[in-house]
């Protein structure tokens, strides 16, 4: 086998792994815009926020130390303990209901019934504000985020590829992990939304708001709900891109991937955002290998968007998205 | 005038309770139109009750108002002997009214199944948490509420289409689903917002023989708007008449049929 094909097959595989990461941020904003027709800006910050929150209480930080320091003159910066990841990621997920939350009751219960347009410059404002409240929080620095997920080479594979082709594939244990908790989470999401209750309310509130109030359904239940589970995805993004990256600004802007993404995949379709997120991944890492060199390389930065513009042309609504035809 | 407690005996012989909601000199304004004007009636357990009117009489404004989506300035609802506060209508049909939409709300990418499970909803009982842990609690309740939905579905003869997405539908079917999902509530009182309008002869045939169903197997007490006074007629067993907001007639078919005022409505009167 050439030497190219064998590159070809560790950077598609590379590419793959990507490709979940990118497919892990686009699906909170799938179930957001599914649910409620807001197309959330915000997701990427809230996936830093939720990053930035999860190394906070690991470390035992003080939240708001500098605020503090600086209005009664005190030197706090840490409470001296650290929290067990598990019982630290639960927490987590407690600030990110009580986001949700607030969100709902200050932000969005005042927007019923406005355009979409201004429900989504209402989620900028919010990824404005939640960039900012987290630095005050946390403090603007640059974190490691360790919470015990194997790191570096996979042996194994390293092992098997070298004996089939005489070169052993760099597959990053971490990738491995972070693929199959995206795809545990993707199983359990689609789960939740066909078979219970509040994921059939769920779809319902997503369908028709009126109806769903004559059935007895909660609209601010239902939003709070939407934006928790938006937040548990960020959650797990966060965790994902943290422990790769490290907790950092740029965090916030890998967000901005999820847009081609879900032009690929369709803004409607969870399984639109996980194929959208694959085909992104593989296809920037095969063009970057293949065409890269001739181009003057970094590729990756723009290839996703042209893809996108592609689709746009030839096909708006994405690969899985509906396509709705008005009747006149 | 009957008393509160005491129920009647329809010219069919079905036996009619007490009253179940009352309505009390409700105004509803929309700034300065007034959409209904100082209305009082009230509806029986087990009743069949329509409010009939022209177009624009302020019949729909008045179903809005007993299902919680509008909120009268004025008057004073009572339900089941208690004084209704002002509520959302997601709390209403908590409560046990459920209804049905004159351009039929349905789920339309959900499929006849699940629309009609989503009229469960109120009833069931079980915890977010109970549904993430999945089996045990919720699975049985999910097993019980879908035996009463395919009893429905059965009722309505609609099994060839339980598992089509709404939106596939025609319109006839669309209204029976809507019925279906309503039903699955159990509701204490059921309220249809013109179940025949856009119908063929054949369709509103149809519906008929569904609403006097439901009341007989199920003891449904129903409140149904139509402007058809034809079919209104031999459905219901007592009818409110509005015109412009105000109430011109209530009473048995036969009474409102004869009353003056009724008559001038629907038929027009040269104003002098």
């Amino acid at each position: 086998m050439s030497d190219t094909l064998i590159f070809a097959m560790e950077v598609t595989l590379n590419g793959l792994m990507a490709g979940v990461l990118y497919a892990l941020v686009a699906l909170g904003f799938v179930l957001i815009f599914k649910a409620s027709g807001i197309f959330n800006y915000a997701q990427g910050v809230m996936a830093l926020f939720a990053a930035m929150t999860l190394v906070g209480i690991m470390d035992g930080q003080v939240p708001f130390a500098h605020l503090i320091n600086a209005i009664f003159g005190t030197k706090v910066h840490h409470f001296g303990w650290h929290v067990p990841a598990l019982a630290a990621i639960a927490l987590t997920m407690l600030v990110m209901i009580a986001l949700a939350w607030a969100v709902n009751r200050f932000v969005m219960r005042f927007l019923v019934n406005t355009e979409p347009i201004i429900l989504f410059m209402a989620t900028i404002g919010l990824a404005y504000f939640l960039e900012g409240f987290g630095d005050l929080m946390w403090g603007a620095d640059i974190k490691k985020l360790d919470v015990g997920l194997p790191q570096g080479i996979n042996e194994t594979i390293d092992e098997v590829t070298f004996g089939m082709f005489g070169y052993g594939f760099f597959i990053d244990n971490l990738d491995i992990v972070a693929s199959i908790i995206a795809a545990l989470l993707v199983a359990a999401l689609v789960a939740f939304s066909q078979y219970t209750k509040q994921g059939r309310a769920l779809r319902a509130v997503a369908d028709d708001h009126q109806a769903a109030l004559s059935v007895g359904i909660s609209l601010n239940f239902i939003w709070v709900l939407v934006w928790s589970i938006a937040g548990f995805v960020a959650l797990v993004a966060g965790i994902m891109w943290g422990a790769k990256s490290g907790v950092q600004f740029s965090l916030s802007l890998i967000a901005l991937k999820a847009l081609p993404v879900l032009m690929l995949g369709g803004f409607t379709s969870i399984p639109g955002a996980i194929v959208g997120g694959l085909i992104i991944g593989v296809g920037e890492q095969l063009f970057e290998f293949l065409l890269g060199p001739a181009l003057g390389g970094a590729t990756e930065n723009w290839f996703a968007y042209v893809l996108a513009l592609v689709f746009l042309v030839f096909r708006p609504q994405g690969l899985f998205g509906e396509k709705i035809i008005e009747r006149v | 005038m009957l008393d509160a407690a005491e129920g009647y005996t329809t010219a069919d012989g079905r036996k009619i309770g007490g009253v179940l909601m009352e309505m009390k000199n409700i105004t509803l304004r929309f700034g300065g139109v007034v959409a209904i004007k100082d209305i009082s009636f009230d509806i029986r357990e087990g009743e069949i009750r329509a409010i009939i009117g022209p177009n624009g009489a302020g019949k729909s404004s008045m179903l809005n108002v007993i299902s919680g989506f509008y909120n009268p300035q004025e008057g004073e609802v009572w339900f089941r002997g208690e004084r209704r506060p002002p509520m959302k209508p997601y709390q209403v049909a908590q409560l046990g009214i459920a209804r049905t939409f004159q351009n039929i709300a349905l789920f339309e990418g959900m499929t006849v199944l699940d629309n009609v499970m989503t009229g469960r909803l109120t009833q069931m009982k079980t915890t977010l948490l109970d549904q993430a842990i999945w089996w045990g609690k919720a699975e049985r309740e999910e097993t019980e509420n879908r035996e009463k939905v395919e009893k429905i579905i059965d009722f309505l003869e609609i099994q060839s289409i339980r598992k089509t997405p709404v939106g596939r539908l025609p319109y006839g079917l669309k209204k029976r689903v809507e019925l279906a999902r309503a039903l699955a509530a159990e509701p204490r009182l059921l309220l249809l917002d013109e179940p025949m309008a856009g119908m063929n002869v054949e369709e509103k045939e149809d519906m008929s023989r569904f609403i006097l169903d439901v009341n007989d197997e199920f003891g449904t007490t129903i409140a149904l708007i139509e402007h058809d006074m034809g079919v209104v007629m031999d459905l219901s067993d007592r009818v409110v008449v509005m015109d412009y907001g105000k109430k011109i007639g209530d009473g048995t078919p036969d009474e409102v049929r004869s009353n003056q005022d009724v008559i001038d409505a629907y038929l027009g009167v040269a104003h002098d």
